[in-house]
């Protein structure tokens, strides 16, 4: 046990597996002064949007927000980088007090006719709606003189959770897809979507699908081109990971359109595979897609399995904490983590839903822990008290298992390795592998209480 | 008239700064047994500990007073008031520190009155000093935040209670952690009685934890900084802080308190400086060890003078340390060609005219206000031999294939950005080294035959 206080408050988002009845508080703001690991509504915006890489993506605010989100996602580019500069209005007091709308649309024809790109995005930051800039109305005048698609994304830090910026930025695509021609497309074409190319994942998955016999019209929004989102409502299914981020689009397609959608994840063999099934299973008149997807779901894991073997040897018998951004990723996480003989003790999310939480409850062993928008003292509370070999997370929960001795595999969108897919369970065991079995530990003072035997593979 | 229009409506592309509550966080995490917290978005806090984290590879817990929709139209006085009572119940804090934000500070969000008669006494002895800081994002840039808060602490919490100190304050400004362990070596060194307000040598660069720790140790006790007022002196680092207000100033105009308003210790001239302001206020010479360590590195500025001559930097960063490291470069021979700063104090030409006279003829381009892609254009035009400041050069630095020498803050792609030392005799030994070294490097790898003698 630890002497570490938990808010009352804060009881109510945290369940421990076997004790008492499971009525999970969640999907609610976070508690002021709680020190939750969350961000704002213009995160989730900036999330979702950032890697369309022909795009330019001005950030309307002071320098804070465009500052601390240049660069930050490892989302690959086959070909333009526009993604991965960072712009801002750089509002100054004289724009609060007088308006930005001047400088918003000064600064969007400077970059639009120094970068050219093939849309534009302009998030609005917490004062925006304060200081009542009518930003619709710029972007309107903009689109209009440029000849480009300029979007508003209505992401004030304040209004909401970064769920809420899920949203607008799904709405702010929503302007975009169905304005492109949908003439080349054929029968078998998906969306794949909630996918962000971190480490090049999207290509990995996209090439399973089109050695499946598919055609994937848009990657939302891994890899991302503006022209394949306009065309992307020519797709016949939307398979959408990462639900949370993306699945307004998809439920916006389905009512515009009456495209279908599936959720999926990539995340460990099991689930990958479940996905390219099912994707399969959607395409029922064409027997031959089953047919080579059951081929690519056999030669994938008889490639993988012998070493994915040997990782679970020498794992077996450890315990892992893991903390991620949406729900679903958790789920995948602890049935890979369990396909390497590791055990989780503890499972949380930022952004779960009342149905995430049931499942991830039905799933999860007697004893384990689960959280809702966690703070780093609860992690550290629980992480040691379950006696946590792994922590699975982000950069902000990298520091806190180090300073305890506990390995790391950081699963976020900063990432440089690619983890989903066949290939990205081999990395995952091999990032966890190189983490736990380090002989560093030996000299963490945390770890000396409960040393382990540490058997190499 | 109307260029002037253009040139004011530009947009900042690649900022070479940060926001002021950034600045404001790395000082209430250097007090003892102190928090932050930001009264505004939960972004604002989860962007800034990301950014920190990045850099000092460190847990960085920082508050939020989480606006919502209602906090913005209302007012944030009620979720500013839980924030400070579930602080107190988390982490039992000596100080809190509350920065503004841009948010706030827009729906003219006034601190120090919502919290009117939060203290010890109308609470019990145990409730935390508050501090509060006024940073809106929209004005100045994260060094702006870092030196108000050192403002805003000593504006509350010093006072003079006619102590018989021989306390020197020092105010070091926004140094590595190893940069301000080193500072108190050196004035411990005098034998003397200090205060370092901010010191987060030990609360940004800890080991590992045997018991967990709420909030790190270490930082500038409380009662040091309330002693202030009667300390024999006050140092305080840099040359264009000298031209604002500051810490220092006020404890001089209230207490009477000297002033001496130096440089950035780096490099000789910069370091010797220091150490004489140390000579006359204490009355003690220089320790040996110094005289030592001044000898070593002039030894090596002369084994290694001529591969550094008349090379060009491009230096970028914080206005001062943009300042203190050009008087480092030029009294080693290297023309700090373009000196850059997202910065707009207006004092950098004049600062940097002083230290290079000649800065015009010998083609120095000053820069203010700059961001990353005016600095690459300007460096594009002048070929030059290494890149000096924080990682976000890296991008210009490799696409011109040119080397980066990574010092400041942040360093987000290397390990150790903490433990970069950058003052004192022993900061330039470690620079001169690293930039000697790379310049000799480079023409090794370019050269055809790769003599393995220098």
């Amino acid at each position: 046990m630890t002497n570490i206080p938990i808010l009352k408050e804060r009881k109510k988002q945290i369940y421990h597996k076997g004790e008492g009845v499971f009525d999970l508080t969640c999907d609610t703001k976070s508690l002021a002064g709680s020190v939750s690991q969350r961000a704002c509504v213009f995160c989730g915006s900036r999330v979702v949007l950032y890697p369309i890489a022909d795009a330019l993506h001005l950030i309307h605010g002071p320098i804070g927000c465009a500052s601390y989100t240049w660069d930050i996602r490892g989302a690959l580019s086959s070909g333009p980088e526009l993604h991965r500069m960072s712009f801002s209005t750089d509002l100054r007091e004289r724009d609060i007090i007088f308006g930005g709308e001047k400088k918003l649309y000064a600064s969007l024809v400077q970059l639009i006719d120094t970068y050219r790109p093939n849309a534009a995005f302009v998030y609005c930051t917490c004062i925006i709606g304060i200081i009542g800039d009518d930003v619709d109305s710029v972007c309107k005048r903009v689109t209009e003189e440029k000849g480009i698609p300029v979007l508003p994304v209505h992401s004030e830090g304040f209004k909401g959770t970064k769920k809420d910026g899920y949203k607008a930025a799904c709405e702010s695509l929503s302007m975009l897809v169905g304005t492109g021609s949908v003439e080349d497309i054929g029968k078998y074409a998906i969306n794949i979507m909630g996918e962000f190319n971190i480490a090049g994942e999207a290509w990995t998955i996209k090439e399973y699908y089109e050695n499946m016999g598919l055609e994937v019209v848009a990657v939302f929004t891994g890899d991302g081109r503006v022209e394949n989102i306009k065309r992307s409502h020519g797709a016949l299914l939307n398979v959408v990971q990462c639900s949370g981020s993306i699945l307004r689009l998809a439920q916006i397609m389905e009512e515009k359109y009456g495209i279908p959608y599936i959720r999926v994840s990539y995340f460990g063999i099991e689930d990958m595979s479940k996905a390219l099934y099912d994707v399969a299973a959607h395409f029922k008149d064409n027997l031959g897609i089953m047919k080579k997807t059951k081929e690519i779901v056999r030669n994938e894991i008889d490639t993988i399995y012998p070493d994915l073997l040997r990782y679970k040897k020498a794992l077996s018998g450890r315990k892992a904490a893991i903390y991620v951004g949406g729900a679903f990723k958790a789920f995948s996480m602890i049935k890979a983590l369990r396909s390497l003989g590791i055990d989780v003790v503890l499972a949380g999310s930022q952004t779960g839903n009342k149905d995430d939480y049931k499942v991830l409850r039905d799933m999860c062993d007697e004893g384990t822990v689960i959280l809702d928008d966690a703070n780093p003292l609860e992690l550290s509370k629980y992480c040691i008290e379950k006696g946590a070999d792994l922590f699975v997370g982000g950069v902000k929960e990298r520091p806190i298992a180090y300073k305890l001795g506990i390995a790391f595999c950081d699963h976020n969108h900063e990432r440089k390795i690619s983890l989903a897919g066949y290939s990205g369970m081999i990395n995952l065991a091999k990032e966890v592998y190189s983490s736990v079995l380090s002989p560093v530990w030996k000299f963490a003072p945390q770890r000396m209480i409960s040393q382990k035997n540490m058997t190499r593979r | 008239m109307k260029t002037q229009e253009k040139i004011e409506y530009k947009a900042t592309s690649n900022a070479c700064k940060q926001c002021s509550p950034l600045g404001a966080s790395f000082v209430f995490r250097g007090i003892e047994r102190s928090i932050p917290l930001l009264h505004g978005s939960q972004g604002c806090s989860t962007y800034i500990r990301r950014y920190l984290i990045s850099h000092f590879n460190e847990p960085v817990d920082i508050a939020c007073s989480n606006f919502t929709e209602e906090t913005a139209v209302f007012g944030g006085g009620a979720n500013l008031k839980l924030a400070v009572e579930n602080i107190i119940k988390q982490y039992k804090p000596e100080l809190i520190g509350i920065a503004t934000t841009c948010l706030s500070e827009t729906i003219g969000e006034d601190v120090p009155m919502i919290l009117k008669g939060y203290n010890k006494e109308n609470f019990d002895e145990n409730f935390p000093e508050i501090v509060s800081v006024s940073t809106p994002s929209y004005s100045g840039t994260h060094i702006d935040g870092f030196h108000g808060a050192v403002r805003a602490v000593v504006d509350s919490l010093s006072v003079k209670k006619k102590t018989n100190t021989k306390q020197i304050n020092i105010f070091p400004g926004m140094l590595s952690p190893a940069d301000l362990r080193h500072l108190k070596e050196i004035v411990s060194d005098f034998s003397t009685d200090y205060a370092m307000l901010p010191d987060y040598s030990d609360t940004f660069d800890g080991p590992l934890w045997t018991e967990y720790q709420e909030i790190p140790e270490g930082g500038t006790k409380i009662e040091k900084i309330a002693s202030m007022g009667d300390a024999v002196a006050s140092i305080e680092f840099g040359k264009i802080l000298a031209g604002k207000e500051s810490a220092g100033k006020m404890l001089e105009s209230r207490f009477n308190v000297p002033c001496h308003s130096l440089g950035l210790p780096i490099g000789i001239n910069e370091t010797d400086a220091f150490l004489k302001a140390l000579e006359t206020i204490t009355g003690k010479p220089v320790p040996e060890k110094y005289i030592q360590e001044r000898g070593r590195l002039i030894d090596s500025y002369a084994d290694g003078h001529k591969y550094v001559f008349d090379a060009r930097a491009v230096v970028y960063g914080e206005e001062d340390l943009v300042t203190g490291l050009a008087s480092f470069l030029s009294e080693v021979g290297i023309i700090p060609i373009i000196c850059a700063s997202g910065g707009e104090s207006g004092l950098l030409r004049q600062k940097i005219l002083d230290i290079i006279p000649d800065a015009k003829d010998v083609g120095i381009r000053i820069i203010e206000g700059a961001d990353f892609v005016e600095i690459g254009k300007e460096a594009k035009k002048i070929d030059p031999d290494f890149f000096i400041g924080n990682s976000k050069g890296y991008r210009i630095a490799r696409e011109m294939k040119k080397p980066l020498i990574r010092v400041g803050f942040p360093v987000h792609d290397r390990l150790g950005g903490a433990r970069i030392v950058h003052v004192g005799y022993r900061g330039a030994q470690q620079l001169f080294d690293t930039i000697s070294n790379t310049i000799i490097a480079t023409r090794q790898e370019a050269s055809p035959v790769g003599y393995t003698y220098m």
